[in-house]
């Protein structure tokens, strides 16, 4: 296998621009087969856009786009079979069934008859909606219909998988079972990708992280990587100010050592790095839970 | 070719399933408009005797030239309707065109397979009005060439599901649909030699009304369905032609627009 092969995503210089604005600006990236990969970054870093353009949905301005050894724009057929996609809004037709769509994704892949009954059955059976066979679609909460989206993008068990945002919108349980299913399926080999902006998703699934910041891709490597990049260890100050102060340093007792200096009033926290500290130190920015930077407010006309 | 066919089948199959869902609605949808031109000018407007070719050879009573027009008329507005608002609906508000554009479907397959839903429901809506037309006027039985009847009306159900899919390519949201159909559909529903002969009006206008495909649609499936009344009466295959080159463009137009597919 030569290290072409060994890619199942390889893009380089990929740029998507909508109007003046590169929503894509000059990405390189390269995805190894049976990697758990995953994008993080704040509203509208782009997350979606490059999701869009590497399943072929968009097309893109500069740059080449290799997927399973398929260029996506030479070949789109080849690259198209080798993926399954969940899209970050739900998009199933609204006026079939659950069973209708789901039955039409594996037509749309071309599976045999009774191959196609018997996955359905079976990834149903797995999430918990073969009782919903017959609903319309449109009466389901929000969390089953990203159920029934799961169900129709790994219908025909695709070797690379893109969620975009996968678990936004899932209970706490659906949110455990969607990660036991992903590690489960990258298991049995299949690469995925997925976007996020919930740091301890990326965390505790992913093998490969890649930040991304208005286009561009600033950091990548293992979570370990990344967050022992700025130091093993983490003290955090929060005082009077109501402002908490970080500091990184490679040694437990070089942390200890400076944490020494902080007098009763402030609140002293010494612990591992995370990935989530690798990420404000790299970029200035911090993620809130629901994707806003909360230090360092952008200008919302700058941020569009 | 048995792995074309079956990509268009998936492509129709959901469609066909919605329309499963749906089917009294559908037919009585697709049938009201029609029935209503019926009324209003078969009955209503007592026009007298037509002369089919403006020369005073052939008259023929108005009810009789009026009903093969409805059926050109009726396979426009329900093929091209069930296939514009289907498609409009499934790119612009499910998103659900996405998806199928995700999978490895051939973009003829995909055109193809999604004017299925038109064809069908246009084909039971012009069977169901032919039935109407041959109670009214038993003759229809008699004077048709049923081989190039048929032929005419799947061509034109074909060619409006296509001018749907453009439709629906074309705009970026539901005002903009009504306008197509206000600024293309309307007046061709009303214009296209559906409800008086073409070849009663100036020249000029004439060649303008040519423009629009349902002209030559109400020309070939008045032309088989009134083949016997006359010897003199040729059908026009001229006009067929005009569809099949319609239907070439329209097809193509539509490989761009998918191609170059915005959102
Ligand atoms: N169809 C479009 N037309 C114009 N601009 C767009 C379009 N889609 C996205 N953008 C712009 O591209 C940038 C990236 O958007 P994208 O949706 O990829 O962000 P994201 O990382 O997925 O964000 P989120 O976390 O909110 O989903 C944004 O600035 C957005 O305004
Ligand atoms: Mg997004």
């Amino acid at each position: 296998m030569d290290m072409q092969d060994d890619c199942i995503i390889d893009v380089s210089g990929l740029v998507k621009r909508f109007g003046e604005k590169s929503a894509i600006d000059h990405v390189d990236m390269k995805v190894k087969r049976g990697e758990m990969y995953a994008f993080l970054g704040p509203n509208g870093a782009g997350k979606t856009t490059t999701v869009r353009v590497l399943s072929t949905l968009t097309g893109f301005d500069e740059g080449t786009v290799i997927i399973d050894g398929h260029d996506i724009v030479k070949e789109p057929r080849e690259a198209k079979a080798a993926i399954g996609v969940i899209q970050q809004h739900i998009s199933l037709d609204k006026d079939l069934t659950v069973w209708e769509n789901m039955m039409a994704h594996a037509m749309y892949q071309q599976m045999p008859k009774a191959e196609r009954i018997k996955k359905i059955d079976q990834l149903s059976e797995y999430i918990g909606l073969g009782d919903y066979y017959n609903f319309k679609v449109d009466k389901l909460s929000g969390g089953w219909k990203k159920r029934v989206a799961i169900v129709c993008a790994l219908v025909h068990s695709p070797k690379l998988l893109f969620l975009d945002e996968p678990t936004v919108g899932l209970d706490i349980q659906a949110r455990r079972g969607l990660w036991d299913l992903l590690r489960k399926l990258n298991n049995d080999g299949m690469t995925i990708f997925l976007t996020t902006h919930y740091i301890e998703e990326a965390e505790s699934l992913c093998t490969r992280v890649s930040f991304i910041e208005k286009g561009k891709i600033i950091a990548d490597g293992t979570p370990e990587d990344l967050a022992h990049k700025i130091g093993y260890f983490t003290v955090e100050s929060f005082g009077k100010d109501h402002n908490t102060q970080y500091a990184y340093f490679q040694t437990k007792a070089e942390a200890d050592e400076y944490a020494k200096q902080f007098d009763d009033t402030m609140t002293v926290t010494v612990r591992r790095t995370n990935l989530e500290d690798a990420f404000v130190e790299m970029t200035g920015n911090r993620i809130g839970d629901n994707g806003f930077m909360l230090q360092k407010a952008t200008n919302p006309k700058e941020a569009r | 070719m048995m792995s074309f066919f079956s990509e268009v089948y998936a492509v129709a199959w959901s469609d066909l399933r919605f329309m499963r869902h749906n089917i009294l609605q559908i037919m009585v949808s697709s049938l009201m408009l029609p029935i209503l031109y019926l009324l209003a000018f078969g009955y209503g407007l007592k026009a007298g005797d037509v002369d089919l070719f403006g020369d005073g050879s052939v008259m023929v009573p108005y009810l009789t030239f009026v009903i093969p027009g409805i059926i050109a008329l009726t396979s426009l507005s329900s093929s091209f309707n069930s296939t514009a608002t289907r498609m409009n609906v499934q790119r612009l508000y499910y998103r659900s065109f996405d998806e199928m554009m995700m999978c490895p479907l051939s973009n003829t397959a995909i055109i193809i397979g999604k004017t299925i839903l038109g064809m069908v429901r246009a084909l039971i809506s012009v069977t169901l009005m032919f039935c109407i037309g041959c109670a009214l006027e038993p003759d229809f039985l008699t004077w048709m060439n049923p081989g190039l009847f048929v032929l005419s009306v799947a061509l034109c159900c074909f060619l409006f599901g296509l001018l749907g899919e453009t439709a629906a390519l074309m705009v970026r949201s539901h005002s903009g649909m009504s306008l197509f159909t206000s600024l293309v559909i309307t007046p061709m529903t009303f214009l296209c030699g559906t409800f008086f002969s073409v070849q009663a009006l100036p020249a000029a206008f004439q060649w303008i009304l040519y423009v629009f495909p349902l002209t030559e649609a109400s020309l070939c499936i008045r032309g088989s369905a009134l083949m016997g009344v006359s010897d003199a009466y040729a059908f026009p295959f001229w006009a067929l032609g005009v569809i099949v080159a319609y239907i070439v463009v329209l097809f193509s137009i539509d490989m761009y627009l998918i191609k170059n597919r915005k959102v």
